[in-house]
């Protein structure tokens, strides 16, 4: 076109205005293959992928946790159960603003910082959008209802129901049968992934961590139809979880009551067993804590208090404390004494209270020494030696029999070892001897370490149940029945093991054992026969009892007092104050239960444990007997 | 084709002139066929996308409804009026978009509504999509063609600073909708296609500056284009979900009203901007395609309305709104697909929403009145 034709040219124009008409259909015919070519693509060619896609994001598997089996005592009563409890959750993404929420959740249900602070750190780890996010477990009646008046303007804020575990009988059972905790990112490492993945709760003491496979049950699936938000629309397929299995053990919830109330707030343990089956009747340790508070949440304050506490109140002294048994030993060093030879009914000692190894400066004290009075027993045979609790008869026959025999007969009462069938047990207490001192202290042993155990101290180290042990095979006469929770339960668990049973004590005859438990009856009942020849717990629980008791006390020492030195409770710190012990069971030739009690840094074994344990023994025994009076 | 020119005379009565009409409709059968059958194809889809909610669903019928009577009024307002008119309703829009920029209202990030007392809420933007290709064939009406480059010059900047203005709100999606029915109707005008070809390379060329000129989250929305999974809970989510709805629709669909992504809201968006996917997932690809056979029919009518065109601006206009219809409904599918970076453009004619469906019924009005008022 030239350069000074202004004029239109309609002609040209209109060929021209042609051409790019069709250039604008070619284009347009182009773009719509791209657009049919990229729909073939997705459509047909990656049609299944895009199907899977879909599928993936509306059909959510959720993992159904199956409801914790039940724990139950000997006559039913529940020990541990499940109960419904409102959990007050949080979907932030329909939250326009989280501070403002809190702000309002703060007046109406009275949120507090640390649950926010908690709330965070479980947004954290959240696994997808739209999951709710647990704010507060175990909501209040009070509170339910004033979300659910306020919930049109709460968007977001969800109630949901969840089935806890829960502990009617609160700091009660706390060692006893245990407690479930929170799992964490360690638990599930060991846990199997799969069977847990929806498990919220473990259990980490006593029975509930014992019985824990059988106890949780196998996890359920279903199927879910979930719109983005993450709501359930409709469940498309389910395979329930299979229920966990309910576990009856021995245990007995008015001794145990019974227990409770004689041990007070004394700190201490005890153990009763049913001799007969070895069953754990009672498990009392003080103080304790209610295991609720691990489930529906406790205050920092709270848990600060649990974890620092000087009194441990988390600490299972029944199983795992280890203290030395003292005097409550001597029965096991008599016996030994007779299996090995080395003594006999008839053999008597002079004990003007003090002992010495021949050509050794060192002098053992008998209990009842003071400064201005060497104390001592008088002539003792070791029926004396029992019911007096004489120190020097032990100490001169410990050394006699020396450490090998002594330890024989020890290990075959369970010290130094883990004898219950279902009981955790950390700890196994020490049955020292020459091998473990050299192994331990590197050093060897010497005839004075002999005599120590003879006493039950030195090394010597059981815990309460171990003790508890040895008043049920003494009561058994020699046989054992390995402690055990169980009772019942519907099926078979796969937990229970019985393992080896233990041997019968080897070496002591019949009436051995009846002379023993003769002189042990001594402790409790032999009184008004003058100055050294009451039994030592006589005077505190002898004089009005209405049945036999077999029993022995026991004082042990917390810390060395130096050689010359008198013990005096009032200059020594509470915590460093001896341990009173006090074994027994009855009635004495048909024993019902056998038992022990601790009373840490309580003081005299007759005079503070002693007590104790007549409380319990009247409480299981009176109305029992009464009833076989009838 | 002359079936298709709906301009009847309507003989009344003795007394007056035989085949001297008092009165003609200006409406295009075919095309208002077209359009009826693309609109009621989106009600149906929308009903289906918006969860049968009686609410919305009405509404947007009364603004087709309102749409279709515009529509009719439009076609019968005689071109010449509209040629008069162009470059005064240019100018009003332009002062409507520098008032939204200060007193316009906000959703979702941008600032494209505004509020005049005694209107409802529209987008000033969507106006420019038919006054810009007015205004541009308005001016190169006189002009010799193919423009001269100082005309072309005038002519871009007629469509650049509507343009910048709607790119301020943010509204880059309707930015490059204005942009292109400018060009298209300078196109259609004859611009050499030397000149063509040197702008294509200097547009090619500075396309790596637009980078840096873009803000974060038009970067992020062109990242998330070649890669949705990079942020599959954010950036990447709705073409994650798009596309999962489409493919996941296949041939057939997985029926009407029973798209699990659309109806489970994992489809953001799903009635408006994104109802493609609706249709996708719901009719599968023959679905998709008889609404693109459509939409071809629709602009097939166009392109030959315009070829019956004697004068420069009906012809510029026709074929410049018509393409502005196609690039339109080219751009919403090429993005609810994956082809293009997220940009906020509806599907033409079904997508919820007022001003862009009343704006495109408008421009079609336009359409009819030029072709049934021309020469013959």
């Amino acid at each position: 076109m030239s350069e000074p034709m202004h004029l239109k040219d309609s002609d040209s124009e209109r060929r021209s205005f042609s051409g790019r008409t069709i250039a604008v259909l070619f284009l347009v015919f182009v773009c719509l293959t791209i657009l049919v070519v990229r729909l073939v693509q997705l459509q047909v060619v990656e049609h299944e992928d895009y199907v899977t896609r879909s599928d993936d994001n509306r059909i959510q598997v959720q993992a159904l946790a199956p409801p914790r089996g039940r724990i139950l005592d000997r006559h039913g009563v529940v020990l541990a159960e499940n109960r419904a409890v409102f959990t007050l959750a949080l979907v932030t993404e329909r939250i326009p603003d989280l501070p403002a929420l809190f702000k309002e959740l703060e007046t109406l249900v009275s949120l507090t910082q640390a649950e926010i602070e908690d709330f965070k750190k479980r947004r954290a780890r959240r696994k997808r959008p739209f999951e709710a996010v647990a704010l507060r477990l175990a909501l209040s009646e009070a509170h339910i209802s004033i979300l659910s008046v306020n919930r049109h303007r709460l968007d977001g804020v969800e109630v949901q129901a969840q089935l806890l575990r829960y502990y009617p009988h609160g700091d009660l059972f706390a060692h006893a049968v245990g407690s479930v905790r929170r799992v964490t990112e360690e638990d599930l490492r060991v846990l199997d992934s799969v069977n847990y993945s929806a498990t919220q709760f473990v259990g980490k003491r006593g029975i509930e961590q014992f019985y824990e496979t059988s106890l949780h049950g196998v996890v359920g699936y279903q199927n879910v139809e979930i719109d983005a938000r993450g709501r359930v629309h409709k469940v498309l397929e389910i395979s329930p979880p299979l229920t966990g299995e309910s576990v009856t053990v021995h245990l007995d919830t008015r001794l145990q009551i019974a227990v409770a109330k004689a041990l007070g707030d004394q700190r201490g343990a005890v153990v009763a067993i049913e001799p007969k089956t070895g069953g754990i009747l009672a498990m009392v340790s003080t103080p304790s804590y209610d295991p609720n508070l691990f489930i529906t949440g406790m205050t920092a304050g709270q848990y600060k208090e649990l974890m620092t506490s000087r009194d441990l109140p988390l600490f299972n002294r029944a199983v795992d404390g280890q203290y030395a048994p003292g005097s409550t030993f001597k029965p096991v060093v008599g016996l030994a004494g007779l299996a090995a030879g080395t003594l006999s009914w008839e053999d008597t000692i002079n004990d003007y209270g003090s002992f010495r190894i021949e050509g050794q400066p060192r002098i053992w004290r008998d209990w009842s020494w003071k400064k201005n009075n060497s104390g001592g027993q008088g002539v003792v045979s070791l029926r004396q030696a029992i019911y007096r609790s004489s120190n020097v008869f032990f100490y001169d026959l410990a050394h006699r029999m020396g450490i090998d025999a002594l330890g024989n007969m020890a290990r075959q009462f369970g010290y130094g070892q883990a004898t219950a069938i279902d009981v955790l047990q950390r700890k196994k207490g020490l049955m020292p001897d020459p091998l473990w001192k050299h192994g331990a202290k590197g050093e060897r042993w010497y005839p004075g370490d002999t005599v120590n155990v003879g006493i039950g101290q030195g090394d010597v180290l059981a815990t309460p149940l171990q003790v508890a042990s040895t008043a049920m095979v003494i009561a058994n006469r020699g046989h054992w029945m390995r402690p055990r929770n169980l009772l019942s339960s519907g099926v078979d668990l796969v937990e229970v093991d019985a393992g080896v049973p233990m041997q019968d004590i080897q070496g002591v005859n019949a009436e051995d054992w009846e002379r023993i438990v003769d002189s042990m009856e001594d402790v409790v009942h032999r009184g008004n026969k003058g100055f050294r020849q009451n039994g030592t717990a006589w005077a505190y629980i002898g004089r009005d009892i209405g049945y036999r008791m077999a029993g022995k006390s026991g004082t042990a020492q917390v810390v060395g007092i130096q050689q010359g030195e008198e013990y005096d409770e009032s200059i020594l710190d509470e915590y460093q104050r001896k341990h009173a012990w006090f074994l027994a069971f009855a009635p004495a030739d048909n024993p019902q239960l056998a038992l022990v009690v601790l009373i840490e840094n309580g003081g005299g074994g007759s005079s503070v444990a002693a007590p104790v344990a007549r409380e319990i023994m009247d409480a299981y025994l009176l109305p029992e007997l009464a009833g076989a009076n009838l | 084709m002359s079936g298709g020119d709906f301009v009847r005379s309507m003989p009344l009565g003795q007394g007056l002139v035989r085949n001297q009409p008092i009165y003609r409709i200006h409406i295009d059968l075919w095309l208002l066929l077209a359009l009826g059958l693309v609109v009621s194809f989106g009600l149906i889809m929308l009903y289906s996308a918006v969860d049968k909610n009686p609410v919305l669903f009405t509404a947007q019928l009364l603004r087709v409804g309102a749409g279709f009577a515009i529509l009719f009024i439009i076609a019968h307002v005689p071109p010449r009026y509209y040629f008069r008119w162009s470059p005064f309703l240019y100018a009003i829009v332009l002062l409507m978009l520098v008032a939204v920029l200060f007193v316009g209202v906000t959703a979702k990030g941008s600032q494209r509504w505004l509020n005049l007392p005694g209107l409802p809420r529209f987008q000033p933007s969507e106006m420019m999509k038919v006054a810009v290709p007015l205004m541009v064939a308005w001016f190169l009406n006189d002009r010799p063609l193919p423009p001269r480059l100082r005309h072309l010059a005038w002519a871009l900047l007629m469509i650049l600073v509507p343009a910048v203005l709607v790119g301020l709100q943010p509204d880059l999606g309707t930015a490059i909708l204005i942009i292109t029915a400018g060009l298209g109707v300078i196109f259609l005008s004859g611009i050499y296609w030397r000149w063509l070809g040197y702008a294509s390379l200097a547009v090619a060329l500075s396309l790596p500056a637009l980078w840096f000129v873009m803000q974060g989250y038009q970067k992020e929305r062109v990242l998330t284009l070649f890669d949705p999974e990079r942020d599959p809970l954010g950036a990447g989510w709705n073409i994650i979900q798009s596309k999962t709805a489409i493919g996941s629709g296949g041939l057939y669909g997985k029926g009407l009203f029973a798209g699990t992504q659309s109806h489970l809201e994992f489809l953001p968006e799903s009635h408006t901007d994104f109802i493609i996917a609706v249709i996708g997932e719901e009719l599968g690809f023959f679905g998709i395609a008889a609404l693109l056979l459509l939409y071809l029919c629709v602009i097939v009518r166009c392109l030959y309305m315009s070829s019956q065109m004697q004068d420069t601006f009906g012809r510029l206009v026709i074929g410049g709104l018509t393409l502005t219809f196609f690039v339109y409904l080219f751009v919403n599918i090429a993005m609810v697909i994956g082809l293009l970076p997220v940009v906020g453009v509806p599907l033409p004619l079904i997508s919820y929403g007022g001003t862009s469906v009343i704006t495109l019924l408008a421009s079609f009005g336009i359409i009819m009145s030029i072709y049934t008022h021309r020469r013959r």
